[in-house]
């Protein structure tokens, strides 16, 4: 018998279920206990670089809209700093926090961030990703959070150029990273879960 | 020669459960059908938000009071749930923030689209947040949730049990999970529970009764641990010290 290997297992996830606004934003759902909402407002003051507001909506495989899924997206600020104390390269914008959390409409599903454009981040070899928003979905039917990247349609030249989106075999389905300009800064991103259009997934 | 953080040890697929699970109906269309793409962990995934300890109130980890009026407080049975974050090397995990959810002592949630006939206590709201001490430890009073129905299939029944979501250092750690108690009679019926591969993992989301944590004439105390993903501690020979 060699050795045992004493490594601790993950712990398992489960489902956020219907009613993780109650936990995770309970001020949306009438429980005004924490004085706010954590992720609501990505900006604590005036930021560096383009101001840009996503919308987007999650379908599930029969394209019914989830009105009860929640939404966290995290990215680096304009000039491509994350601000978390494992960021090494530099100081992020102190106004940005470069995290949201939306529970999406109650009625329609449509989640919003205002948020701002990020800067390109090196992969691990060195070469420059493409601008991109990380998003995770949760929701009531999810076991296991739902990680995605937001890629920008008008950034054309760096996306053709990304690590990840061109070692994606499936090419035809990179729209479905795209986010698409709907001018004056807006950009829309809907995610697919299941059948036609279906969103890529990562495994991170 | 210089000890560096490397990229996050890949998740178990095989021991987290899949996303399609038909007992449990809700995920038949909203699981993905094409594989996962597998990528390395980037600054992305390596970094995340951390919350510092102002965010948090003084009655934010205490269930039985913090939506309770004045002099009042929830009613049902009263537990401390704590326990230790650490990741899959064993390390402790300061500063993660833990956020939980649950029903009251008959099941009922306080949420606009809950429709259970179980009554509100009107001295319960049912969340609660802790950010874990520089030794990974967290804790937060609560009362017991009760089991309660749901339209899954025609006589189901949910264990009594606690929702979490915890952040760790990396976005790569997020986790929402849920906690259950020791004994319930429920466990093995539920198909949500269901969706996990093994007694192993089953057991992993059971918190134990814990009597030497119990404050007599006050609560009982039950015991959860958590375990975040681990990162690799990777030499980098060819960078100088510092890098």
């Amino acid at each position: 018998m060699p050795q045992v290997l004493h490594n601790l297992r993950e712990t398992p996830s489960q489902t956020a279920g219907p009613y993780v606004h109650i936990g995770c934003t309970p001020n949306f759902t009438g429980i005004d206990i924490y004085g706010g909402d954590l992720g609501k407002c990505m900006k604590t003051g005036p930021v560096k670089g383009q101001e840009i507001t996503i919308k987007g909506t999650v379908f599930d495989g029969t394209g019914t809209p989830l009105r009860d899924a929640m939404i966290e997206i995290w990215q680096a600020d304009a000039e491509g700093l994350f601000n978390s104390p494992e960021e090494t390269r530099g100081d992020a914008d102190p106004n940005f926090t470069g995290w949201g959390r939306s529970p999406g409409d109650m009625e329609t599903g449509e989640f919003i961030f205002e948020t701002v454009k990020p800067g390109a981040v090196p992969f691990p070899d060195g070469r420059l990703q493409a601008p991109h928003i990380t998003f995770w979905v949760v929701a009531r039917g999810i076991n296991i959070g739902l990680h995605t990247r937001l890629y920008f349609e008008d950034e054309a030249d760096a996306n053709a150029a990304d690590p990840i989106l061109t070692r994606i075999e499936h090419q035809n389905r990179i729209p479905t990273l795209l986010a698409k300009s709907e001018g004056s800064g807006t950009y829309r991103f809907d995610i697919h879960l299941q059948g036609a259009g279906e969103t890529i997934f990562f495994d991170i | 020669m210089s000890l560096k953080q490397g990229g996050y040890i890949p998740r178990d697929r095989g021991w987290q459960p899949d996303a399609f699970t038909p007992p449990y109906k809700t995920s038949v269309k909203r699981s993905p059908q094409a594989a996962l793409l597998s990528m390395p962990t980037t600054l992305g995934e390596e970094t995340g938000p951390v919350f510092g300890h102002d965010i948090i109130g003084a009655m934010d980890n205490d269930l039985i009071h913090n939506f309770a009026a004045d002099g009042q407080s929830a009613i049902g049975p009263r537990i401390i749930v704590h326990g230790v974050v650490k990741d899959e090397s064993g390390r402790p995990v300061p500063g993660a923030l833990i956020e939980v959810w649950q029903a009251n002592a008959g099941g009922r949630y306080r949420h606009k689209k809950e429709g259970y006939l179980g009554a509100l206590d009107p001295n319960f709201g049912g969340c609660g947040r802790a950010i874990t001490d520089e030794t990974g430890h967290y804790e937060f009073r609560s009362i017991q949730p009760g089991p309660y129905p749901w339209p899954n299939g025609l006589n189901d029944w949910r264990p009594a049990h606690i929702h979490f979501s915890i952040f760790g250092l990396g976005f790569a750690q997020r986790l929402i999970t849920q906690m259950y108690f020791e004994g319930d009679p429920h466990i093995p019926l539920c198909p949500i529970v269901g969706v996990l591969k093994s007694q192993e993992a089953f057991d992993a989301l059971t918190a134990p009764l814990d009597m030497n944590r119990t404050v007599p004439m006050d609560a009982r105390a039950f015991k959860f641990d958590i375990t975040l993903r681990g990162r690799r501690q990777t030499y980098f020979e060819n960078r100088p010290e510092g890098l």
